[in-house]
């Protein structure tokens, strides 16, 4: 049987109906299986993506032609037979399933397995072969628990408001941030956000999403006007001049890759909360298992290793290289993943 | 071991010396005196006994965590430490027991005494009775040092803030091959009299590179003496012995045994500041020739014969028992020569000549024969200057000749590891050979962070090949590399070895046809090698 997805230098496309998913260079017709900058991009002819990812697009890609779907929904494209199913990673955010003639490939894009308070959960879903994305595909990542998370950066902004320092929290500006919104708890004080992050905020608010109050960092806001705030920026914005007005703070940064104390001490934060978008260790190997597929695909993050990995626990394993950036801790905020 | 966990998890989040001493300072004053002890022994480098192998750990924790061992390696190679590593991929800790730190040494040394089946059932019950941050300072104790960004001067800092005593005295008590075992916090800490063991040292005086004379005022202020490329260490001769540490507190006595016959020449009494050279026919050889004594405990005779060392006597800060640091230079070198003028030239000890000069033209002239002395540059020191401890401005300064450099270019790179995991910072560099590029050295700092993650989005863009962790990459860019010696090496495919290579900067302006070739690094080899 002829694969149902290849994988081509313009992204992971699908012959049977002509389309392309995540392309990174411009097609004539794209699905998208969530919002982040390095999966939709700018110059494709036609779009396809959930209504909950719809509303980012739009704001970041500005006039593009773009359909939406609900979750769940078949669509038929040529011979293929195409459906979006939540992923956990932001709102909005999917998987694909395209079948053709019986033989059903789903591409996960990126997830995670667990709640997050705000994404729609991530739903395992039955296939033969699955593209997986493995950005925290090591058995050293284990995401703490929800719960314990929240305390922790409660603990941490109540002690620095009872000391009067600002509390800087570093988060990509779609998905992260707004997680970290919804969890935290809002009467310890007053929550400022970057600009970045605030537009996203707009946008979600529109769609529906429940967000605490939030007050867009200008010129004339200071550790003055609100003493004791926790400001959400994004990491790009930490230890700059922007940062600096806020006088004494401490600064925290929230991305997976703080599991490791090379890294919390390379980012010069105060504080790293160790939250991610991504599935660690033990969320992959759960929802591969879970989709019951024997054929896998590994992408962006530790491929060789996970290729390697699951081949020993009997899968038909392979490598896909592909032009997705992660959730990367060395780049710039753009590249939020 | 909470208390302990907590003060290193404050210190290691923190950039700022102010929280780090804040931090220690709290817990000398809080934690038990032997924890105290323990704490201050393990930040200085002095660990306990390593009591199991470094490979028994990884293969039981691996098989606690139900990883095969090449997937247990490859997240050892992106974690870059061992105690994390095991720490990390370990199953949550099933019960929890706490303990002091001390407890936990004590535990980890009667392990010792064990059979190797039931030093591995010690050693998972202590996984499975500790959290996270716990279990990895516990791993730690078991693998090794405790390099966490603590520098003895935080230490010294912190201690004087919990216990009201002076710095410069606290540096003094800390020094020294004391261990725990040895002493005890009142003897070491509370005790007055910091020459009470008798091989204890003095903190070094270390000098910052000099940046202009404007500040210098007369040049008649100023002593110059050569700054010889060895080994800087401090010899102290007391109560019939001698003992001689490196500036890292390295005792290495036994590895100059040539230096022993000193104590038949000097009173008890006396310690010297100076270099360790290697020596023949009254001139200091190039460092290459020391190198091969480097890291050796003991020397075989023929690298006795074949690369002796004298002691090349910079300073006096003992003198007939008594501590003499706080005279001007001049004095104490005018002590220093009287002790050395007494001593035959067959022993292995030289004063360390003044280099004369009027004006600082001739000491910019006298800095240009350097590299034909096998000296690394000038030392300028105030003549009233006392010796200070610690790297301190204004009274001397270091006065080193630029490096050696070489235009190569890049051809294979590789992540780092730790603090750099996921940025490409390990380049392997070649030069030039006809149609050919030979490699010759490997290079990993000297850019900033911004440039490495420049680099490391190209290195993944342009991936050639991969050789495991190692990805060949198309010779485009140049880099300049700094090196500070170079010595023939079989070994290397190029036929040369270098010292210290790394990058001084990112030739952007140079295309690769103007990188340097092997014929220049070779006519490198024969002018300084
Ligand atoms: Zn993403
Ligand atoms: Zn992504």
């Amino acid at each position: 049987m002829a694969d149902v997805l290849t994988f081509t230098d313009r992204g992971i496309y699908c012959p049977a109906g002509d389309f392309y998913i995540d392309p990174w260079k411009p097609v004539d017709r794209a699905l998208i299986t969530h919002g982040h900058s390095d999966h939709a991009r700018w110059g494709m002819g036609r779009y396809l993506a959930t209504s909950g990812t719809a509303p980012v697009m739009r704001h970041r890609l500005g006039d593009i032609t773009l359909e939406t779907v609900d979750y769940g929904v078949k669509t038929r494209i040529g011979d293929a037979t195409v459906s979006f199913h939540p992923a956990g990673h932001v709102p909005g955010s999917a998987q694909i399933r395209v079948a053709v003639k019986g033989e059903v490939w789903v591409v996960s894009g990126d997830y995670k397995t667990v709640a997050d308070g705000l994404s729609e959960p991530f739903e395992p879903v039955q296939c033969h072969a699955f593209i997986t994305e493995c950005t925290f595909g090591l058995p050293i990542f284990k995401w703490t628990p929800q719960d314990i998370l929240t305390q922790q950066i409660n603990d941490w902004w109540a002690t620095n408001a009872a000391a009067g320092r600002t509390s800087i929290l570093g988060a990509y500006a779609l998905g992260k941030a707004q997680r970290l919104l919804t969890t935290v708890n809002s009467a310890i004080g007053p929550i400022l956000t970057h600009g970045a992050i605030e537009n996203t905020n707009a946008v979600l608010r529109d769609q529906g999403f429940a967000l605490p109050r939030t007050t867009l960092v200008t010129p004339e806001i200071s550790h003055k006007t609100h003493p004791g705030a926790l400001v959400l920026a994004t990491p790009s914005a930490l230890g700059t001049t922007w940062a600096r007005r806020f006088g004494p703070s401490s600064t925290a940064f929230a991305s997976g890759w703080m599991a490791l104390r090379g890294v919390r001490r390379r980012r010069a934060a105060d504080r790293g909360f160790i939250v991610s978008d991504h599935a660690d260790w033990e969320g992959l190997n759960a929802a591969i298992k879970a989709t019951g597929a024997s054929k896998v695909f590994a992408t962006h993050g530790y491929t060789s290793a996970f290729q390697k990995w699951l081949s020993s626990e009997g899968y038909d394993a392979h490598i896909v290289s592909t032009d997705y950036q992660g959730e990367g801790f060395d780049q710039a905020d753009e590249a939020e993943a | 071991m909470k208390d302990f966990a907590t003060l290193f998890t404050r210190i290691d989040e923190s950039t700022k010396t102010t929280v780090k001493t804040a931090a220690l300072a709290d817990y000398f004053q809080t934690a038990t005196p032997e924890d105290r002890l323990w704490t201050i022994a393990l930040f200085t480098g002095r660990r306990p006994k390593r009591t199991i192998t470094a490979t028994r750990l990884r293969e039981w924790a691996a098989e606690v965590a139900g990883l095969p061992d090449w997937l247990f390696e490859e997240s050892y190679s992106i974690v870059g430490d061992l105690a994390e590593t095991i720490a990390l991929v370990l199953p949550p800790a099933t019960k929890t027991e706490d303990q002091t730190l001390t407890h936990w040494i004590g535990y980890i040394k009667t392990l010792s005494t064990l059979e190797d089946d039931d030093r591995k059932a010690g050693i998972l019950d202590a996984w499975n009775s500790l959290p996270n941050t716990e279990r990895f300072l516990f791993t730690k104790l078991l693998t090794g040092g405790f390099r966490i960004g603590v520098s003895a001067k935080l230490i010294t800092r912190a201690l004087a803030q919990a216990t009201g005593q002076d710095e410069p005295q606290l540096t003094h008590k800390l020094m020294g091959n004391w261990t725990p075992d040895t002493t005890t916090w009142d003897a070491l800490i509370e005790a007055d009299d910091p020459t009470a063991d008798l091989s204890r040292p003095y903190p070094f005086y270390l000098a910052y590179q000099l940046d202009g004379f404007d500040d210098l005022g007369a040049p008649a202020d100023w002593n110059a003496e050569r700054k010889w490329d060895g080994i800087r260490g401090q010899l102290i001769i007391r109560g019939g012995e001698h003992h001689l540490w490196s500036r890292g507190e390295d005792l290495m006595t036994d590895r100059f045994p040539e230096l022993a016959q000193l104590c038949d020449y000097l009173p008890g009494g006396t310690v010297i500041d100076g270099e360790v050279l290697a020596f023949t026919d009254e001139r200091p050889l190039s460092f290459n020739a020391l190198q091969k004594r480097i890291g050796r405990k003991t020397v075989p005779k023929k690298l006795l014969t074949g690369a002796p060392v004298i002691l090349m006597a910079y300073d006096l800060l003992e003198h007939d028992g008594k501590d003499i640091r706080d005279m001007p230079l001049q004095e104490r070198r005018e002590s220093l020569q009287t002790l050395v003028a007494e001593v035959p030239d067959t022993a292995p000890l030289r004063l360390s000549a003044s280099v004369p000069f009027k004006t600082w033209d001739d000491l910019s002239a006298a800095r240009d024969q350097s590299r034909d002395l096998n000296a690394e540059g000038l030392m300028l020191k105030r003549r009233d200057s006392p010796y200070l401890s610690g790297r301190k401005r204004g009274d001397w300064w270091k006065w080193k000749i630029d490096p050696l450099t070489i235009d190569a270019v890049m051809i294979y790179a590789q992540a780092g590891h730790g603090r750099r995991a996921n940025l490409f910072t390990d380049y392997t560099f070649a030069v030039r050979n006809g149609n050919d590029l030979v490699p010759f050295t490997k290079a990993y700092s000297g850019l900033t962070d911004k440039e490495f993650r420049e680099i490391t989005a190209w290195v993944r863009k342009n991936t050639l090949q991969r050789f495991g962790p190692v990805r060949q990459v198309p010779p485009e860019h140049v880099f300049e590399i700094a090196f500070e010696g170079i010595q023939a090496s079989p070994r290397h495919k190029s036929g040369v070895a270098l010292r210290f290579p790394r990058m001084l900067r990112w030739r952007r302006d140079k295309p690769v046809d103007e990188a340097n070739t092997l014929d220049d690094l070779k006519e490198i080899l024969a002018t300084y090698g």
